[in-house]
């Protein structure tokens, strides 16, 4: 566990180089997990009964939380965007707690954390002109046209900064650990870590992906509105 | 001066701790949101759970300039570019 990405192997493909890293590496693992998970829950809908009790319970109710925030932060006639914003959830926060098996987590590496803010963005333009269609557009050029430039440094910004405040926050904990494992003695590293792992990877890794997924909320809904 | 990559290399680790020192006035408007939004819940406790995601939009808000100046440090320690600058400059 390192400050910087390591790499893993080079692939030749066609005389370019494709080089996988081990975030590209750790993204798969936490990609086959969810995909299991989400395969299991499918098989288990099967024989979902009306009276939920055990898996189903807790499947219903982590469903059921996160479309209560959706509407609860967007209202009622967006909220159809909620299931990719739970996988966005689901997704970010498990690989904050991928961490604390040693490994590097997918998050550490601005790559991972700019593409789901570049998604976040995307989703932001497309609502924005599904819902207002011409309006969205004028809304650039308000309060004068002389604003415009302003207005679409402020747009480009905010990509840049949901992907940074992910990426700086995961890696200020990484880093942290990267230098306690290097600087202590091996008798201080059993047991100790643990309690940094769980400031750094589980505190932090819960608040930062509630963070990123209301402020991709609050984008959107100001899109929309 | 007797290494012109040594002064680079120890200007920039300069520079990396005053990007840091900005890490104080984040936590000044942090705890400022935090107090604020403390006295808030106090005189109404039942707008308890809105104020609290609020707080928490808000300090992730003001806590982007801190992470903007980690992110200078951190390129200031391990990929500056001015030491490649000035690799290439002595040959």
């Amino acid at each position: 566990m390192g400050l910087e990405v390591d790499n893993l192997w080079v692939l030749n493909v066609s005389g370019y180089e494709v080089w996988i890293t081990e975030t590209i590496f750790n993204t798969w693992i936490i990609m086959a997990v969810l995909i299991v998970l989400a395969v299991a829950v499918r098989i288990k809908l099967r024989n979902f009964e009306t009276v939920p009790k055990g898996f189903q319970n807790l499947a219903e109710s982590a469903i059921e939380m996160f479309e209560n925030f959706t509407v609860g932060t967007l209202g009622k006639e967006v909220s159809y965007i909620a299931p990719w914003f739970f996988m966005v959830f689901v997704f970010i926060l498990s690989s904050c707690l991928f961490s604390c098996f040693g490994l590097r987590a997918p998050t550490a590496d601005w790559a991972t954390t700019f593409a789901l803010a570049l998604a976040s963005f995307v989703i932001m333009i497309f609502m924005g002109f599904k819902h207002r269609k011409g309006k969205y557009l004028k809304s650039f050029f308000e309060p004068n046209v002389i604003f415009f430039p302003l207005n679409l440094i402020g747009e480009i910004a905010k990509p840049v900064s949901l992907s940074f405040r992910l990426f700086g926050n995961m890696l200020s904990g990484t880093i942290i650990l990267a230098l306690y494992y290097a600087l202590t003695p091996l008798f201080l590293q059993i047991g100790i870590p643990a309690l940094l792992h769980a400031f750094f990877d589980v505190v932090f890794g819960a608040l930062q992906t509630y963070i990123f997924v209301i402020i991709s909320f609050n984008y959107v809904k100001s899109a929309v509105e | 001066m007797q290494d012109p990559l040594a002064f680079v290399i120890g200007i920039a680790h300069i520079a990396a701790a005053i990007a840091l020192l900005n890490g104080v006035t984040t936590t000044f408007g942090q705890a400022k949101i935090a107090a604020q939004a403390i006295e808030s819940i106090g005189r109404q406790p039942e707008a308890a759970d809105s104020i609290r995601s609020l707080m928490f939009v808000g300090m992730a808000m003001g806590e982007t300039s801190g992470i903007y100046g980690l992110l200078i440090a951190i390129i200031m320690l391990f990929a500056n570019p001015l030491v490649t600058i000035m690799l290439n400059y002595l040959g």
